[in-house]
């Protein structure tokens, strides 16, 4: 699904965190926000499903088309405009209290997407897609909590999957991971692009060059630059842009 | 490059099953409105109970009933002052050994205490705050009251400080705690001695958060009836020797409660609406003092 | 070998309390004021913990006539009957459980509901003052909570809620018998009154700390809000909403006051049957230390109370640790 942003704007109060953002996403690939702490991207992104106005005092204003969908529209509920643009946290945040089966399953028993069996073969199919049912699958009744780091997210990557969204929200999904950990969610982003479109939040640059297929740079809630990643890289048009690929800042 | 708005009907932002969806929505509404009453139930019973008992008591209060003693049973007329010269005596005493010990151990929990006979105090001191009053009372009549064939003011005020000790303790030591370490640093490198330092320094700059703790206890002593049952047992004649019974606002209202008679019930109201009074005034009084009204939540 | 092991243990500690007193000397000699203050501090703390003490031991061993005359049957015989010298406690503890059950059934889900409504749906600006209403119930002295219920509450459900009870739910062992007014019932509910604020607190402090992400991992699914707090919120603070529980079954345990002022005071036969009279625990002591001078009957009186205080130390003790412990689990390489 592709997404056209808009002049989106948003505030945490009277603070204004985005400052007219226009930026279209293209379906079926990664796209990757990079930018310093502070510079909107984690808020960007939370405008895209709706989670931003969650917080106490927040609000956003602009258009966000999905498939030509504003979903700010009047009519349109967030709670499905977030059933169908899934989100995967900074620090996985699996339910502690529930199964690793339960915590898959939650999201398609809420929404009432499959029942009895189905249910079952839904889970196995997003713990597949998430890189992460070899692992699990003699332990699925096993409290989620004993899991590691890790698998913790890509359980939460699994839970996101199960309800088959049309778009993947990752808010730096690696950041609290080890290498290795690091390295499978990233394997796993190349391969769920080919069903998803995924959005990424990251700070770490070297990732979104191994990951993304196109770039955006964010600075103090602006849109600075955006395009094809090996471009933004090698030959940014902005030069703040240059500065901070280059490493001058951030 | 922007797009074009597509026909909205059509879009998959919508229930996948709208049936689900109603029942959903429709478990959230009651959710909502079944918490909401049950919240505003609450408090408007609390309104309810104060306006009524308030109505009722201020119909029956008056001069007398301030200053006179308890007429015979059954006839109109008399007053409290028996009951207010008790409650004031027995808090009184209560504060009198209440306060310093509860002070002590605040002041050893935060200041001295360490390892496992400071642990060893704070359990056995929160064991207190569990403990029902009435134990107090049964404590104090079976060391006092019956060796002595006698109830007695100071057998109500040991059950009553009793009472107090576990408060005292608890806002003492958390206030001490939250005295800056750099207060004491400063202190002892002019030259004080540690006693100088915490009595001098230390516990005047918490001596807010210590008035908070004694008034708290204060309150929560002036209500209660059950340590008084078995020890002050309650009179209608002033008290003249702590070892005599004395009477009390609550004792009073419980004895007038159960009484078959009309006059004294309405009595009874009268001095619940005192008591009510006393009470609510020093919370709100603390919470004055400590900025209360703090909201918690999310 | 084994000899000199503890020979030399001993001399060592003789010396270790020797350099204790010399050490304490010193400190005499040198620091009177601190020595003055630490020992009066510590004196005091010292009578306190004598207290605390004193209390357990003046109940136990003030019992241990009865303890040796009746055992266990004392939690069985029937009543306290000065007259032929047996004392028993079993319709007590039968009312305590009864009357402390009945408020539990009602003061959790609406204190837990309260909770949910002041921390999730409540307009921001009534938070504070409902809050405020809301725990100002804990303030209201227990003999007020009494004589509201005698004179109000007892006498309604005699004329109007007992009947009314009986006329709709009449099938239910609990509305039947004899509408009396005062009772089971009326305890129960002055119990429910007493412990909401206590049980309501405690939801409120524990649901507060569930940590944002979970709430926001069940957005991120299209949860609506009630499904947010059901399957995120309220199970994260399981554990201490139990305590909570707990504790305000420790405070519907011991209260005496009020529930001796509406419970009617006088034994029925054990039946399910609010509508009946009875007595607590607590209310037994209230009503029976009177003529309980001597013998038996003292002890009796003493018994009740040592087993109110066990029961209530119990209960406090299996609270404090669930509060304590809050659920925690290691989630997203965090221990919340």
């Amino acid at each position: 699904m592709s997404i056209h942003v808009e002049r989106l704007s948003a505030w945490y109060g009277g603070v204004r965190a985005l400052s007219n953002i226009n930026l279209a996403i293209a379906p079926l690939s990664v796209t990757a926000l990079i930018g310093p702490s502070g510079c909107g991207k984690s808020t960007f992104v939370r405008c895209l499903n709706r989670m931003h106005e969650e917080v106490y005092g927040a609000r956003a204003e602009g258009t966000i088309l999905v498939e030509g969908v504003d979903i700010y529209a009047p009519d349109i509920r967030p709670m499905y405009v977030r059933r169908h643009v899934g989100m995967v946290f900074q620090q996985p945040n699996v339910l502690p209290t529930r199964s690793i089966f339960d915590n898959v399953a939650i999201g398609v028993r809420l929404n009432g997407l499959a029942s009895g069996s189905k249910v079952s073969e839904r889970v196995e199919r997003s713990l597949r897609q998430a890189a992460l049912w070899g692992e699990v699958k003699d332990r699925l009744s096993v409290s989620a909590a004993g899991l590691s780091g890790g698998q913790q997210q890509r359980l939460c990557i699994a839970r996101a999957l199960a309800v088959e969204p049309k778009i993947l929200l990752m808010d730096e999904p690696a950041s609290a991971l080890d290498p290795i950990a690091t390295l499978q969610i990233e394997e796993l982003m190349n391969s769920l692009k080919r069903t998803y479109t995924i959005v990424v939040v990251t700070h770490n640059m070297q990732q979104a060059g191994r990951v993304a297929d196109r770039t955006a740079f964010f600075l103090s809630g602006r849109l600075v630059e955006e395009g094809e990643t090996a471009r933004i890289f090698s030959r940014p048009e902005q030069k703040e842009t240059e500065d901070y690929v280059t490493g001058r800042f951030g | 490059m922007s797009a074009t708005m597509v026909d909205t009907a059509k879009h998959p932002f919508r229930p996948d099953r709208p049936a689900l969806d109603a029942r959903r929505r429709a478990a959230n509404a009651a959710a909502v409105i079944l918490t909401a009453l049950f919240a505003i139930l609450a408090s408007a019973f609390l309104l309810y109970l104060i306006v009524y008992i308030a109505r009722l008591g201020l119909q029956f209060i008056n001069v007398s009933f301030f200053t006179q003693r308890p007429r015979a049973q059954g006839e109109a007329g008399g007053g409290w002052a028996t009951a207010l010269q008790g409650t004031a005596v027995l808090v009184g005493l209560a504060a009198l050994v209440g306060i310093p010990l509860g002070l002590a151990t605040g002041v050893y929990l935060s200041e001295f205490g360490r390892g496992w006979p400071a642990a060893t105090v704070r359990f056995l001191v929160d064991t207190l705050t569990g403990i029902p009053t009435i134990i107090f009372g049964l404590f104090a009549w079976v060391l006092i009251v019956v060796p002595s064939h006698s109830f007695s003011a100071l057998s109500g005020g040991v059950a009553l400080s009793i009472i107090m000790i576990p408060t005292v303790a608890r806002a003492t030591e958390e206030v001490l705690r939250l005295v800056p370490r750099e207060l004491r640093e400063a202190s002892v490198a002019l030259g004080a001695t540690e006693s100088r330092t915490i009595l001098r320094v230390v516990i005047p700059a918490a001596r807010s958060g210590i008035l908070t703790g004694v008034m708290l206890a204060i309150a929560r002593v002036a209500g209660e009836t059950a340590p008084l049952l078995m020890t002050a047992f309650g009179t209608s004649f002033f008290n003249t020797s702590l070892l005599r019974p004395i009477d009390a606002i609550p004792l009073r209202i419980f004895d007038f409660t159960l009484s078959p008679f009309q006059t004294e019930q309405n009595q009874a109201y009268a001095g619940a609406l005192v008591l009510m009074l006393l009470v609510i005034l020093t919370s709100l009084a603390v919470r004055w003092a400590t900025g209360g009204f703090q909201p918690r939540g999310r | 070998m084994q000899a000199s092991m503890t020979g030399s243990a001993v001399s060592a500690a003789r010396q270790r309390g020797r350099d204790w007193i010399a050490r304490l000397r010193l400190q005499a000699v040198r620091r009177p004021g601190d020595f003055l203050f630490r020992g009066l501090t510590y004196l005091l703390v010292l009578l306190v913990v004598a207290v605390v003490v004193g209390v357990a031991w003046v109940l136990l061993s003030g019992s241990l006539p009865t303890i040796r005359a009746f055992g266990l049957s004392f939690l069985t015989n029937e009543a306290f009957d000065p007259v032929h010298n047996t004392f028993g406690v079993r319709p007590a503890i039968f009312g305590t459980l009864l009357t402390s059950a009945f408020a539990l059934v009602f003061a959790i889900p609406i204190g837990v509901g309260m909770a949910v409504f002041l921390l999730d749906y409540c307009p921001r600006r009534l938070r504070a003052p409902l809050a405020f209403l809301v725990d100002s119930l804990a303030a209201i002295p227990s003999v007020v909570i009494g004589l509201w219920g005698l004179l109000v509450l007892a006498p309604w459900l005699q004329r109007t809620g007992e009947p009314w009870l009986q006329a709709h739910l009449g099938f239910l062992p609990f509305f039947q018998g004899t509408p009396h007014g005062v009772g089971l019932l009326a305890a129960g509910m002055i119990l429910t009154v007493m412990i909401l604020p206590i049980i309501t607190a405690i939801a409120r402090e524990v649901m507060a700390v569930v940590p944002v992400a979970q709430r926001e991992a069940l957005l991120a699914l299209g949860a609506t809000r009630w499904e947010v707090i059901r399957y995120a919120v309220l199970p994260f603070a399981r554990a201490g909403i139990t305590g909570g529980a707990i504790l305000g079954l420790g405070r519907a345990l011991g209260e005496t006051i009020a529930v001796t002022m509406v419970v009617g005071n006088q034994a029925s036969p054990p039946s399910l049957r609010l509508f009946d009279t009875g007595y607590t625990l607590s209310s037994v002591i209230a009503n029976q230390f009177g003529e309980a001078t001597q013998g038996l009957f003292f002890s009796a009186v003493i018994e009740a109370g040592l087993l109110l205080l066990l029961i209530t130390l119990l209960t406090n003790v299996i609270a404090r640790i669930l509060i304590s412990r809050l659920g925690r689990a290691r989630v997203g390489g965090l221990t919340v």
